[in-house]
Formats: structure tokens, C-alpha cells, sequence
């Protein structure tokens, strides 16, 4: 068990030490682009909407970008550096001759994937404490489920991965996937206000239980009651990995 | 039977399919501890696919393989602790350093931290690379990276060493360097298998060899053995305008292998002599006369006919 884990941290460190030395740029587009979002549609849009179930709309708003951006974060990596990893620079080719396996680095990948969702989490948590729109250290209980919500949108970033042969692939996903499941999760507005239909049909993705989970915490609330919403992310966080794996394998052990 | 005694490979049966298309047809070998065997072949041959299938990377169709005493594929990650991997292209990682890549790599095999310390530098100066540890990769020339390749595959001190194609690219020089390298490695005791394309190569560095085509292996033995056993011992390689109006009357015996490549006549037998005579009336035509050499053989049991893999 330690040998495995060791394993994984060995995949997870080679991804943060190429990490570390892009640090500035990477945390400017993982990072600045959400905090614009929250500031022009939450003050913007907030002067318009007032309050919303109780709270400001730039309040309710952050739980909304804080989930957002985990799930980005984990995705974007997940897809166009995992696929330059494995096709372009043939790192994955380069481990696969040391004693690790597939399921070694897919296990890796995704750790790594869910670090990157904590880091870009951390930071949005950092300014909107900053802009006093978070003031309870219960707060911090949201970066655990950040870290869960990597793990989810990263190995199925993985597995949309084990699938392409361009990044041009990736363009389906993020357009008929990801961002629909963002307008539909109640990130920018409650979910209750959907149509039923189509609640049912976005709370069979994962962000929208994210939402759910995150946006007490972020005001200051642990409600135990809605806890059963991380069953969705971790299952799709074990459906996908142990997925990803199988088909990573059937491509690169061929 | 004493366990260092036993073959550091053993294939019986070796076979891979690729759909319908069969790349390696039921090869067997065993190779021992301490030799250097080069694999030759034409491109298509099916040495890169046997390469993969001796460090796991993809799985035999058929046949049985032992690595180190371990079964492959199923223990193939322990085998791959005991062994180094050079593959046909490079793949070091651009993002870091000479040294980060050699301490990034060494993760993979779990070395302790201060393995590590002190393997590094070894190696940096095994591969000449002492002054470029703090270099960019895509700073380094090919034959640099080619070397730190080779650096990164003995960082776990391995006992069998693979490479594909290790000098395909690199000029005279840097191959020279190259083979120094894996002479010294060898002298070390170090097992080694590599493919090849150059015939120099094969027959400076390896003992023996193993020559494929089409899937199949259609000769192995020692360059020497090879030579003597598989080929007429002498040459004569003729071309020039005049060759057709020579070879009207130029005393060829039946026991002279002919065979006619483009321009040029190849002429094999024992005693030429009488032969090489005849060539010195027409000055339009050059030739050389030479003993056979490894080359010769390749040409012989593959065939002259173009490949495109
Ligand atoms: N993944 C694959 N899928 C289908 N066919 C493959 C695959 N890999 C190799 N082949 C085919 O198998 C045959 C042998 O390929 P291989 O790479 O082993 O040859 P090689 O002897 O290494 O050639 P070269 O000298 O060009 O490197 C070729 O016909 C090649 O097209
Ligand atoms: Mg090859």
C-alpha cells in the first residue's frame, strides 16, 4: 500500500515541479479569470438582483465561481496538459519504462488534478475573505469538497482524454458538456428556478451537487442535511478513474 | 542449476499480432548475462514491437517470455525495477533540467534521496554531461540527449539495458561516443540488447546477433560466425557505363553468386582473382574487392528489395 501511494506521489510531484515553474501564468488564467466573473456579474448583475435565498448576490455568487473554478481547474489540465503529457511529450511513455503502471499514473493524474481545483479554490476563498464576503473559518470546510470536486472533473477529464486523438476533441467537451452543466447547476442563479425536466436532468451531473454542498459552507453553514450531495461527485470520481485506466490501457499497452 | 546461471531472457514462442497482421511470428532466443546482442533488421522488421514486448509495453500475443527470472507481462513492473529502457525516440521531459530529470526520474524507481545525490553526479559524468546540469533540454544537441537518456536508464543501477535505435540521427562522432559508453557498460558486465540499422554498429559492439525480417528471425550467432558461415568469403562490387559489354565475357565461374543492386554488380565466391583481372582492361568501370562483411550478410538474407516498413 505505501509503495502504491508512493507511486502516485511520484506522477503528482513531476506534475507540480513543471507546475511550480509556470506558476505566474498559470495562476493568472486559473485565478484572475474567475475573480472577474465574480466582481462584474456580482456587483454588475447583484445592484439588479438585490438578495438571493437571503444572501447578496455576489454571496450567493461565490459559492457558485468557487465551484466553478474547481471544476475548470481539474478539467483544463486534465485535458490539454494530460494529452500533451501522454501524446507530445511522451512523459507518459518515459514513466510506463519505470516500474509504474497505467493505473499508477491515471491514480497520479488525478491527485494532481484535484491539487490544482485546491490551489485555484484556495486563492478565490483567499480574495472573497479579503472582500469580507466570507468571514467564518467554518468556510475552510469548503476546501476538502474542492479537492473532491477535482477529483471527479479530473479523472472524467481523463477519460474524455483517453478518447481523443486532437485537442480539437476536447472543443465537444467543454461546448456540449461542461458548459451547459454550468448554466444549469445553479451557479449563476438558484436551481429551483429551473424547470423541473431539467432539474432532473442536471442534477444527474455532478457540479450541481457541488453547488449544493459548497454554498452553505461559504456563508458560514455546515449542513450536515446536505452532505449526501458528495456521494455524486465521489462516484463519478471512482466510475471515472477506474474507467480512464481501462481505456488508457487498451491505448497504450497495444 | 545455480540462479545466476539462468538466461537474463528467455522468449519461447514470441508472437504479436496487430489485427490480422502477424509483426512477430514465434520467435524464441535466450540471452545470457553479460551479453551485448544487437537485433537487426529491415524497418518492418518487428524489433521495436519485441523490444516492447521484453519491458511489458505491450502484450505478446502468444508464446512465453521471461525477464530476470520474472514472467511477462504479468510481473512486468517489478522486471522493469531491475532493467533500463532507452526508447527509439527521446522522451525526456522539456519542462526541466538535465538534473531535474534525472531526480524526477529517480522517483519513479523510489531511490532514496541520498541514492540520488550521489547517483546523479556519476552519471552526469559517465554521460560527459558534468557542465550541463542545469540545462534546458531543448538546449542540449541530439547526441547530449541521446547520452542522457542513456544516463536516466542506469539510474536504478539496472541489470539488463534496452535500447532502440540508439545512434540512429546522431553524426560519426557522437555515434563513436556513443559506443565508447556502451563498450564501457558492457566491461562493466552489464547485460545489453539493442536494434540496430548500422552494420558497424552491430559489429563493433555486439557479440552476437540477431537478425529479423518479416517477424521471423533468420539468423543468430556472432558477427564472425555469421560472416564465415552464411556468406562466400570474398566480393567484388562492380559498376560503371561498360558493365554490360564486360560482363559478356568476363570469366564467371558457376560457383559465383551474382546479384545486381541499381548500377552495380555484386560478385561473391571464394577466388575472384581471375575476375578482378578481367576489370582492369575496361578503366569506364570501378569495383572494389573485399572480403564479406556483415553487411553482405544482411543483403543476402533479407533480400535487396526496398522496404517502407
Ligand atoms: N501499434 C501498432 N498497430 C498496428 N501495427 C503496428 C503497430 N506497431 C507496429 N506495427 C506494425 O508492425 C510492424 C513491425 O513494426 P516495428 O516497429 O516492430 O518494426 P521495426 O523493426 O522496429 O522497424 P524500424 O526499423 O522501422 O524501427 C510494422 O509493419 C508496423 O507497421
Ligand atoms: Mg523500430
Amino acid at each position: 500500500m505505501a509503495d502504491t501511494v508512493r507511486r502516485w506521489l511520484a506522477v503528482w510531484r513531476r506534475n507540480a515541479l513543471a507546475w511550480r515553474k509556470s506558476a505566474r501564468t498559470a495562476l493568472l488564467a486559473g485565478f484572475a479569470e474567475p475573480l472577474f466573473y465574480l466582481f462584474a456579474l456580482g456587483y454588475g448583475l447583484g445592484s439588479f438582483v438585490g438578495q438571493v435565498q437571503g444572501v447578496s448576490y455576489i454571496g450567493f455568487l461565490t459559492a457558485g465561481i468557487l465551484s466553478t473554478s474547481a471544476m475548470n481547474a481539474a478539467t483544463f489540465e486534465g485535458l490539454y496538459l494530460a494529452y500533451t503529457r501522454m501524446e507530445v511529450l511522451k512523459t507518459w511513455d518515459a514513466i510506463l519504462a519505470a516500474p509504474l503502471g497505467i493505473a499508477d499514473i491515471v491514480a497520479g493524474e488525478v491527485l494532481w488534478l484535484a491539487t490544482k481545483s485546491l490551489i485555484s479554490g484556495t486563492l478565490i476563498l483567499m480574495v472573497a475573505a479579503g472582500m469580507g464576503l466570507v468571514v467564518d473559518w467554518q468556510a475552510l470546510a469548503v476546501l476538502p469538497v474542492v479537492f473532491i470536486t477535482g477529483l471527479c472533473f479530473g479523472a472524467l477529464a481523463l477519460l474524455v482524454t483517453s478518447f481523443a486523438r486532437s485537442y480539437d476533441f476536447f472543443v465537444y467537451y467543454i461546448t456540449l458538456v461542461i458548459t451547459p452543466m454550468i448554466l444549469l447547476s445553479g451557479v449563476f442563479f438558484p436551481f429551483s428556478t429551473l424547470p423541473e425536466p431539467v432539474r432532473f436532468g442536471a442534477a444527474l451531473l455532478p457540479l450541481q451537487h457541488v453547488v449544493e454542498v459548497i454554498r452553505p459552507l461559504v456563508g458560514g453553514r455546515i449542513e450536515l442535511g446536505q452532505l449526501w450531495h458528495l456521494l455524486v461527485p465521489v462516484a463519478y470520481a471512482f466510475g471515472a478513474t477506474s474507467f480512464a485506466i481501462w481505456r488508457f490501457r487498451r491505448r497504450l499497452l497495444c | 542449476m545455480s540462479a545466476s546461471s539462468l538466461p537474463i531472457i528467455q522468449a519461447h514462442g514470441l508472437t504479436k499480432d496487430y489485427g490480422k497482421l502477424r509483426v512477430v511470428d514465434r520467435i524464441s532466443f535466450a540471452i545470457d548475462a553479460g551479453e551485448c546482442c544487437g537485433v537487426l533488421g529491415p524497418n518492418g522488421a518487428g524489433k521495436t514491437t519485441t523490444m516492447k514486448m521484453l519491458i511489458g509495453a505491450t502484450p505478446p500475443t502468444a508464446g512465453e517470455l521471461r525477464v530476470l527470472g520474472h514472467t511477462v507481462p504479468r510481473d512486468a513492473r517489478a522486471m522493469r525495477a531491475r532493467i533500463g529502457v532507452v526508447a527509439q525516440s527521446d522522451n525526456l521531459d522539456p519542462d526541466f533540467t538535465v538534473e531535474e530529470n534525472l531526480r524526477v526520474y529517480a522517483r519513479y524507481f523510489g531511490l532514496s534521496a541520498a541514492e540520488v545525490r550521489s547517483r546523479i553526479p556519476e552519471l552526469l559524468e559517465l554521460a560527459s554531461l558534468q557542465d550541463k546540469a542545469g540545462a534546458k533540454i531543448n538546449q542540449l544537441s541530439g547526441g547530449m540527449k541521446r547520452r542522457l537518456s542513456i544516463a536516466r536508464a542506469l539510474l536504478n543501477r539496472p541489470e539488463l539495458l534496452i535500447l532502440d535505435e540508439p545512434t540512429t540521427g546522431l553524426d560519426p562522432q557522437i555515434r563513436q561516443a556513443i559506443w565508447q559508453l556502451l563498450r564501457q557498460l558492457r566491461r562493466d558486465g552489464l547485460t545489453i540488447v539493442l536494434t540496430t540499422h548500422y552494420m558497424d554498429e552491430a559489429e563493433r559492439l555486439c557479440g552476437r546477433i540477431i537478425l529479423m525480417d518479416g517477424g521471423h528471425i533468420l539468423a543468430d550467432a556472432s558477427p564472425q560466425a555469421l560472416i564465415r558461415d552464411r556468406i562466400e568469403s570474398h566480393v567484388v562490387e562492380v559498376h560503371g557505363a561498360g558493365g554490360e559489354r564486360w560482363l559478356a565475357t568476363a570469366p564467371i565461374g558457376p560457383e559465383v553468386r551474382r546479384e545486381r543492386a541499381g548500377e552495380s554488380w555484386f560478385f561473391y565466391g571464394r577466388n575472384l582473382e581471375s575476375l578482378v583481372r578481367s576489370l582492369d582492361e575496361y578503366d569506364d568501370l570501378h569495383y572494389s574487392y573485399r572480403s564479406s562483411n556483415l553487411e553482405d550478410v544482411f543483403l543476402k538474407l533479407t533480400g535487396r528489395d526496398l522496404r517502407d516498413g
